[in-house]
């Protein structure tokens, strides 16, 4: 759209005189078009199944508080049921030519895309994302996630050089709430591909999405029982990744967590893979394009209200250029617009539940506690929902918990160096190692950091980006195994 | 009257004497040191320490240290037929022992060509993923075969860039032991392996749960051992790794590895 040269000026000049904040008019995603059930039961055996659970618990919409519907609490019987649902169509499954699975992976892909407008506004509805987020990274990543796998299919041989890949059998999968669909993609797309069956569990405040994606099997025609899928909190997934039949456990979620599981099955045999928490540095040198640098900071920890396990949580910026940097950045955070995830012009949405907000208040108050300075930009918030303001952190020790600790919501720690050393010491002081940025304009420093960082995956000049080719997992307590790309198939094969 | 050697552990590129001051004799005439928990942890540390330096070694240079770690065993080959207890077994076993290190050797300079990906993302980035040692790893060699059995063990971790705190067979000791002055004399850096002997019982639950050991290789373990290391791990999520398999395999030392993915930007 065009705008005359009066009107340029005009915004020029508003935007040199601080008031740069453009009003937006509210934009909200229709959701005329939503069909969601008051009540949903379990994905098993391929068709949706009344659980023996007599248990139902409500999922909520985090911007309004909202009832959205009702899932079941699987018990043991579900978990019993879907784990041998998926044990019975093993075999077929494996056995299944190989271009035929990749078929029905294409079809699911493309059935994702088809449906693809549905899927964002019930993600966003269901975990508070805004609708940008979700309509253009979310529900594209996860049909693309689908796209790739379902080409390795029949190229597994190709995968590993001197192998026969096989399947492993079983896998019991369970995904956290913050990518709900995408984490759902990354973990059954390479399990089918490799002849896996699977039983998820998505998250408890966000299991419609999986619920959808329920259906697009069952349009896809996909044989009954290659994917299953069951809803409950913590206890339904200790039971799925205890069960004796499943051979292979993929876990997304906290470093705590992960750590109770790998305890759980020690000495089953089962395979595991765990993608846990990180406390990412993002580095910023002092030649570093600082607009574009900014822009990067907030994507790396305002993304999707800093629910990402990969987020760059803590700041390491060369005191050079500390002052001039955060006063950008301090800028910025008062230009993010906060509220209505449906709203299309909406940045950050909803905190994902209640018990997410408490944890972000208490982690924050820790930090007032222990000395660091807060900064939010003024940000009314709705009086409904779970919301939790951009929020920054300066004067941080690297002692403190808001910089030891993973806060999982919109806080930033800002911390300091001088040499490049110094910022490799301070990016790997952590158990976690997950992610890393690195912004310079100087390609060797890049590289030279690259590889310094204890972390699966270092960014440079850019943040929080992901691809299907792109191998995602972490050093340390960060987990171990990939997802993604080549890599991201070894967890579901049998190479002997 | 021949001048007896004294066994000692191998710490830090040194011979020292266990912290315990304790022996145990398996084959009921030699005193084995029994390494502590103390040993275990002043392992630990040189190896954390000699970790960067390893790691950072070129590729080439790497391979250049284990084939001459496979000269000198080849090189003293008739002490450690003796000492595994001679006859055509003990020497398949010190042949395999060679070969193994030969061939891990070969592999220090192909194996991120092998196991490394360019990626085609969507966007202006050079995107690759490359191999990295996973740290400090904990080798408990297995109770058969305890020289090719340990070595089949150490040179993939080795090949990798990782360094390593080894834990001899109880029950032959020895080749291990004698193994340390291999590597003494093969210009692998201090710290980069430690050999400890001792119980298996009193040093694995410190090796699962200590807090600086990234990965503990537990081929060599019963499953019972296997159910309480995997328990003790979860502490700090090591790496666990089980491959049994007697071939040797670049999947091997990838187990090692972590793999580490760059996203570069494109532009002018």
């Amino acid at each position: 759209m065009a705008i005359t040269k009066r009107e340029s000026a005009a915004l020029a000049k508003r935007a040199a005189e601080g008031g740069g904040v453009f009003e937006y008019a509210p934009a909200p995603e229709s959701i005329d078009h939503i069909k969601i059930q008051p009540r949903y039961g379990l994905f098993i055996g391929g068709r949706m199944v009344d659980g023996h659970s007599k248990k139902h618990f409500p999922t909520i919409n985090p911007a309004t508080e909202k009832k959205l519907a009702e899932v079941v609490e699987a018990d043991e019987v579900d978990v019993d049921r879907a784990v041998k649902a998926a044990g019975k169509a093993f075999d077929s499954w494996a056995h299944l030519a190989p271009s035929r699975r990749a078929r029905y992976l294409f079809r699911i892909s493309r059935l994702l895309q088809e449906r693809s407008r549905e899927l964002a506004v019930v993600e966003t509805m269901d975990g508070g994302k805004p609708i940008k987020e979700s309509r253009d990274v979310d529900i594209p990543l996860s049909a693309a996630h689908f796209f790739y796998y379902a080409g390795w299919a029949d190229k597994l041989e190709w995968a590993f050089p001197n192998r026969k890949p096989r399947p492993l059998g079983v896998a019991g999968q369970v995904i956290p709430w913050n990518f709900p669909l995408l984490m759902l993609a990354w973990k059954i797309a390479p399990a089918l591909a490799a002849g896996n069956t699977v039983v998820l569990k998505p998250a408890e405040t966000t299991p419609l999405s999986a619920m959808l994606f329920a259906e697009i099997c069952m349009q896809a025609e996909l044989p009954p029982g290659v994917v299953n899928i069951i809803t409950g909190a913590g206890k339904t997934g200790s039971l799925l990744v205890t069960h004796p039949d499943v051979k292979k456990v993929a876990f997304t979620g906290s470093t705590e967590v992960g750590k109770l599981i790998q305890r759980a099955i020690a000495g089953t045999g089962k395979r595991l893979t765990l993608e846990l928490g990180g406390k990412a540095a993002n580095i910023v040198f002092e030649d570093a394009p600082l607009d574009q640098a900014v822009e990067g900071i907030v994507n790396g920890i305002y993304f999707n209200q800093g629910h990402v396990c990969c987020a760059g949580s803590r700041l390491l910026v060369q005191e050079s250029i500390a002052e001039p940097l955060l006063e950008k950045l301090k800028r910025r955070l008062s230009t993010l617009r906060l509220g209505d995830p449906l709203d299309k012009n909406t940045d950050i949405g909803a905190i994902n539940s209640k018990a997410q907000l408490e944890k972000i208040q208490g982690l924050v108050e820790s930090g007032v506690e222990e000395g660091a300075e807060l900064y939010q930009p003024e940000c009314l918030l709705p009086e409904r929902g779970f919301w939790f303001p951009p929020t920054l952190f300066t004067n941080v020790a690297q002692s403190y918990r808001i910089a030891r600790e993973e806060i999982f919501g919109p806080v930033l720690s800002v911390l300091t160096f001088r040499t490049p050393n110094e910022a490799v010491e301070k990016a790997n002081n952590t158990p976690y190692g997950l992610s890393a940025g690195v912004w310079t304009d100087k390609g060797s420093r890049i590289l030279w950091m690259a590889e310094r960082m204890r972390a699966g995956v270092v960014w440079a000049n850019t943040f929080n980006r992901f691809d299907p080719t792109s191998p995602f997992g972490g050093y340390k307590e960060s987990g171990f195994g990939r997802e993604g790309g080549v890599h991201g198939l070894l967890p579901y094969v049998e190479l002997n | 009257m021949d001048v007896r050697k004294t066994y000692k552990l191998f710490v830090n590129g040194e011979f020292v004497r266990s912290e315990s001051g304790r022996a145990y004799r398996p084959d009921g005439k030699v005193n084995v040191p029994r390494g502590s928990r103390k040993d275990m942890r002043d392992a630990v540390r040189a190896a954390r320490t000699a970790f960067p330096g390893w790691a950072a070694r070129t590729a080439m240079n790497r391979g250049q240290i284990l084939y001459r770690a496979a000269e000198m065993l080849d090189s003293r080959a008739s002490q450690f037929v003796d000492l595994l207890g001679g006859g055509a077994r003990a020497r398949r076993e010190l042949d395999q022992a060679v070969e193994t290190l030969v061939w891990y050797a070969g592999w220090t300079d192909k194996l991120s060509q092998v196991t490394g990906t360019v990626n085609p993302v969507a966007g202006s980035y050079f995107n690759f993923t490359i191999p990295e040692p996973t740290g400090v790893v904990a080798i408990i060699a297995p109770e058969e075969a305890p020289l090719a059995g340990l070595v089949r063990r150490l040179a993939p971790a080795l090949c990798g860039g990782n360094v390593v705190v080894a834990l001899a067979a109880e029950s032959h000791p020895l080749a291990a032991l004698t193994l340390a002055e291999v590597m003494a004399t093969s210009d692998v850096p201090a710290g980069v392996v430690n050999i400890l002997s001792g119980q298996r019982k009193e040093l694995l639950p410190w090796l699962a749960s200590h807090m600086d050991i990234n990965a503990i290789d537990a081929a060599g373990c019963t499953s019972d051992e296997i159910k309480a290391i995997e328990e003790s791990a979860a502490g700090n999520v090591k790496r666990v790794i089980k491959i049994t398999e007697e071939e040797r395999s670049p999947y091997l030392i990838a187990a090692f590895m972590e793999m580490k993915t760059v996203w570069h930007p494109i532009g002018v």
